[in-house]
């Protein structure tokens, strides 16, 4: 089944409404499929994930979540189809009013109406899992970018989602936090979660996404599976895989 | 501006139960904030009301022996003018700027959109708490700035050797005081709390804001509650006199 479809979708940008943010973008991802969309600073990877994720309005054609046409709002029919995906936003973007298991328990308690006890037990183990067992009290200006990105993956991951959408999340790390996400995504897919990251650099993910695509000029150009990257031609993934 | 108020409204009456273990414990913070948290100051600026308003007035009635006017004064004065509207202001300047700078910073940090990946509705969460605790905090906060000024009243009198018992004091302001008062300053103080509290979350959250845009929209969001508190407060002296 097709997890996520956009067909001859334009997106405006929110702050500048007569700039064209994404244009006719032609894009389907399978359940549980891995994509990596590459792409330079600019060229509308955000916008594409946000766009993805429900939180920017298409302006012309369509676009669906398990089929299902998505609109802006917050009625209880619209969101349903929403919380089926997770976004992580560029360094975790958590709320810095909560301390980080308030963070991960909010979604928990508003969507699913749970006690705090049950809340934060859940949250607590997500936090585990992403190694965050000994910051749960903590706010988040008290840890590291590294630490706040993985209580965004933690809080992303608080609503099972089925489609996980990543946002630059190798960007600034070091090799061994780098390798951590890799290893963590890899876990994810396997669990049968829909990846789609975005990254202005294709590498780390060439071994292990197994379709990918890359952004210029705000259009986005699917390139295949990984065995169809070595034979494509297209310049800019040249300089995206570039070593 | 009027949008937003509508929605918000319109998101208070439609979301009234909805994650109530979430709102509920942001609407008793926003109580707290913009009412117990004021209280020293408003009892406070109570007891110099009081001493202003007595202070004047009294030297002008001795001069004419109509010390039995006094109570119509403080309830002409304090209960229908000066009490809600400076208590309001002092809502304003305390609670109203700290709300402009808390939603701009988290507008301009990316919080909202990280929110509405949640599928939480930004308005219902950020929102509705601190109208309903706004409108609710200056209600309560404004009865006992009236107390206080009533009381400090008598005492500056007392002070003063003005030949006025407690009890026909009392009696003057009862006297003075109409049903139709206890509907308006009602009504006053909770539209007064609701409407600085539409003003400066719109002006914090409703245009996305860069961190550097924050101070000069808190010092707008302050202008236009100033302008909203006194076209309120002629709106109800206007059903008070057709009253």
């Amino acid at each position: 089944m097709r997890a996520l479809e956009m067909v001859g979708v334009e997106v405006l940008s929110l702050r500048y409404p007569d700039r064209v943010v994404l244009r006719d973008v032609n894009w389907s991802v399978e359940e549980k499929d891995y994509w990596a969309i590459g792409g330079l600073l600019g060229t509308g990877k955000s916008d594409l994930l946000a766009t993805a994720a429900g939180l920017i309005p298409v302006t012309h054609g369509k676009y669906r979540i398990f089929g299902e046409e998505i609109a802006i709002g917050y009625e209880q029919g619209l969101i349903e189809a929403r919380l089926k995906v997770g976004l992580l936003f560029d360094g975790g973007r958590l709320l810095n009013h909560l301390s980080v298991i308030d963070n991960v328990s909010l979604p928990l308690q508003y969507h699913e109406n749970l006690g705090t006890v049950e809340c934060r037990e859940r949250a607590t183990t997500l936090l585990e899992k992403v190694g965050l067992g000994d910051y749960t009290s903590r706010m988040p200006g008290m840890i590291n970018r590294r630490l706040q990105q993985r209580a965004g993956l933690a809080r992303a991951l608080a609503l099972q989602p089925k489609v996980l959408l990543l946002d630059n999340s190798l960007s600034g790390l070091d090799p061994r936090e780098a390798l951590w996400w890799l290893n963590f995504l890899d876990q994810l897919s396997a669990d049968g979660i829909t990846l789609v990251v975005a990254a202005d650099d294709l590498r780390p993910w060439r071994g292990r996404a197994r379709q990918f695509a890359v952004l210029r000029e705000h259009r986005l150009i699917p390139l295949g599976s990984r065995e169809q990257l070595a034979e494509h031609t297209e310049p800019l993934l040249q300089e995206l895989l570039r070593d | 501006m009027g949008a937003f108020g509508l929605i918000t409204f319109g998101v208070i009456f439609t979301k009234l139960t909805l994650a109530h273990r979430v709102i509920r414990p942001l609407v008793f913070r926003q109580l707290y904030r913009a009412g117990l948290g004021v209280l020293p100051m408003i009892l406070f600026l109570a007891l110099a009301l009081g001493l202003i308003i007595i202070g004047q007035t009294v030297s002008l009635l001795s001069r004419f022996g109509a010390n039995r006017y006094l109570g119509m004064v403080m309830v002409t004065v304090v209960v229908r003018e000066l009490g809600p509207m400076m208590t309001a202001l002092i809502v304003l300047l305390r609670t109203g700027t700290a709300t402009v700078v808390e939603l701009g910073t988290a507008r301009a940090l990316g919080e909202v959109e990280a929110l509405e990946a949640l599928g939480i509705d930004p308005i219902h969460y950020f929102v509705v708490p601190r109208v309903l605790g706004m409108a609710i905090g200056l209600f309560a906060l404004t009865i006992y700035m009236m107390l206080g000024a009533l009381v400090s009243g008598y005492i500056w009198a007392f002070v003063q050797d003005v030949p006025l018992t407690p009890a026909e004091y009392f009696q003057q302001l009862a006297d003075s005081l109409r049903w139709i008062d206890f509907v308006i300053i009602a009504l006053k103080a909770l539209t007064f709390g609701a409407a600085i509290a539409v003003v400066t979350c719109y002006h914090g959250l409703a245009q996305p804001l860069r961190l550097e845009e924050v101070p000069r929209a808190t010092a707008r969001a302050v202008a236009q509650a100033v302008i909203a508190i006194a076209l309120t407060d002629a709106f109800f002296i206007i059903i008070y006199l057709m009253s």
